[in-house]
């Protein structure tokens, strides 16, 4: 990609309908939104890559991008199959060394949204990335923490990008590998307070049927339901009975140049948006 | 007490031997090796040589055991991990190694060439480059706000809770990693093992400060002028290192900045090599067993596979001047 200008003159604008786009463009346009103003972001691969990259080019102009493996303001120049990849490395502000980075970035609070994915999240945010079952024979093994357990508690706000389902979206995650609202905002916020986190925890939770906030009580909210998608979808594919905002808005579909990013520039092969 | 690497009969070329002696002389049964690199310039020629040498009852250290740890487990060389993240980056799980670790569905485990439990300790990426950390600085825990609120404590127990001397304030610690053999592949290094890389640079020097004996594996091996002329760019001193290995495209199908590209095509292929532990073993025989070095393996992978991986164009630091005073 090569550095292409936001707003380019596309001609007039086309109406997009929901079978213009697919539901991982969505949530990459979604989640991109979400990212309007913040300054330093920490990526993951993946969803999370193209969505922050798509928000370098829209909303957030001025977003620091960081890799946990060590590039500060990557610009990359394709899309990175995983974290580590050279070309985060081409044309970054600064490549360090993982202590600096998780000591100076991410615990010294330079960190504004980190993006952590999940096999299984609680109505709360808590996040599970490390086992089915039970921890020493587990049904299925999972990664692990890598950083997540660290960026939930030290990034100022956390953001999940994840598809819902009944499997993921549970009452009881298996493992705890990262705090969200713990059981709820209120000690959740007396815990952080005492323990000295930095973080406020997660903010925003956009799905493949909409977007998420978390509401005073701590807990997931939908705000906005994507188009295309229904209540009752939403109800069928999580594990207790959603809180709804009044009123529930419909996310604006992706806009014909939200699209043209996505498909020419960050994800030409479709590797992760089709 | 430190084994000596037997170097050639020239003093000039230092600490440089083979990767067969190197191996042979440095890497023990039951060691604890940390092979680091994070995703980039990961020594895979040094985990190859230990299968091909049957090493036995490792301890593999890693932030992300990645493939060459799923390719040394699936081989038998190892009895516990020591990571923070598991997976194929990218793509997806570590077979060999979940064979090992998930609950068997009936009929026991899936049976690799050591269908033996495998142990694993498990840290989160900074709590790993904390135990590298502390066991390169000498000292007996590292602190971190991490893990509060989390079960990793409770699947780990040397992740304990220590109180400030300073406060009220509870920390989270984590006991030092000192591995008796740390591997590091890097862009160049002189004959004595002065290394230079750039790029990712992960947690390889507090791995190698912290270990008992170290291996630097370089694409090229370059007069002594060259790493003085850039003393900044020096992340490993010779001091503390026991053997110098030339072995370029040794870091395949891991990558080095500058020099040629990740091998995403392999990452991809692995998933399906490593989903039943026949074709695991068939893919050691052929490219592991079946080679004798790394330059066999090159050979093997073929000049268009190699050429392919080469950056698309060059993209040159400016240089500085340090300036002479005299």
């Amino acid at each position: 990609m090569s550095a292409p200008q936001m707003g380019e003159p596309q001609g007039k604008p086309l109406p997009v309908a929901p079978a213009d786009f697919t539901k991982s463009e969505m949530m990459i346009v979604a989640a991109a939104r979400e990212l309007a103003g913040q300054r330093v972001c920490f990526v993951g691969v993946g969803l999370p890559n193209i969505a922050v990259n798509l928000a370098r080019l829209t909303v957030a102009p001025a977003l620091e991008l960081v890799y946990e493996s060590g590039a500060f303001g990557a610009k990359p120049a394709r899309l990175p199959l995983s974290i580590g990849d050279p070309t985060i490395v081409t044309g970054a502000t600064a490549a360090v060394s993982m202590f600096e980075l998780f000591s100076f970035y991410l615990q010294g609070g330079l960190v504004d949204v980190g993006f952590l994915g999940a096999a299984q999240i609680d109505r709360f945010g808590n996040i599970n990335s490390t086992v089915i079952g039970e921890y020493e024979h587990p049904k299925t093994r999972l990664p692990g923490s890598g950083g997540a357990c660290e960026i939930a508690i030290n990034a100022r706000q956390v953001f999940v990008i994840m598809r819902q389902s009944k499997r993921s979206f549970v009452d009881r995650i298996d493992f705890r590998t990262s705090p969200g609202n713990l059981g709820g905002a209120e000690a959740a916020a007396r815990t952080r307070r005492e323990e000295g986190w930095l973080g406020s925890g997660p903010t925003v939770v956009v799905t493949d049927l909409g977007i998420y906030h978390f509401d005073e009580t701590g807990e997931m909210r939908l705000d906005s339901i994507h188009p295309g998608a229904t209540l009752e979808q939403v109800r069928e594919t999580i594990g207790w009975d959603p809180k709804v905002a009044e009123p529930l808005v419909t996310t604006p579909p992706p806009t014909p140049e939200e699209l043209r990013l996505i498909r020419e520039e960050l994800d030409p092969e479709g590797a992760y948006t089709k | 007490m430190k084994p000596q690497v037997s170097a050639d009969e020239d003093p000039g070329r230092g600490k440089v031997t083979s990767m067969r002696d190197a191996v042979a002389a440095l890497v023990h049964d039951g060691d604890v090796v940390a092979i680091e690199g994070f995703t980039h310039l990961i020594c895979f020629a040094a985990g190859h040589e230990i299968i091909r040498q049957r090493k036995r009852d490792l301890t593999l250290a890693r932030l992300t055991p990645d493939l060459i740890y799923d390719q040394m487990v699936a081989a038998g060389t190892a009895r516990k991990l020591v990571f923070s993240w598991l997976g194929n980056p990218g793509v997806g799980g570590l077979h060999a190694i979940r064979r090992r670790v998930e609950a068997p569905a009936g009929e026991g485990p899936a049976g690799g060439a050591d269908p033996a439990p495998l142990e694993l300790e498990e840290y989160s990426h900074f709590g790993m480059v904390g135990r590298y950390t502390a066991g390169a600085s000498n000292l007996p825990f590292f602190p971190l706000r991490s893990y509060f609120e989390t079960d990793l404590p409770k699947a780990n127990p040397l992740i304990r809770p220590i109180r400030s001397p300073y406060g009220d304030e509870t920390v989270y610690a984590v006991p030092p990693l000192k591995p008796d053999v740390t591997v590091v592949h890097a862009q160049r290094a002189d004959a004595d093992g002065n290394t230079q890389m750039w790029g990712l640079l992960g947690c390889q020097k507090e791995a190698a400060f912290a270990a008992e004996r170290v291996i630097v594996v370089v694409e090229e091996l370059v007069d002594e002028a060259v790493i003085r002329a850039d003393p900044n760019r020096t992340v490993i001193p010779g001091l503390i290192v026991d053997a110098v290995v030339v072995e370029p495209f040794g870091a395949h199908p891991s990558y080095v900045q500058g020099a040629y590209d990740r091998d995403n095509h392999f990452y991809r292929d692995w998933e399906a090599i490593s989903r039943e532990a026949a074709t695991t073993q068939a893919w050691l025989d052929e490219w592991v067993y079946g080679v004798t070095d790394r330059a066999e393996y090159v050979e093997k992978l073929g000049a268009e596979r190699v050429a392919s991986l080469r950056p698309s164009g060059a993209a040159p630091s400016g240089s500085v001047d340090y300036g002479i005073y005299r």
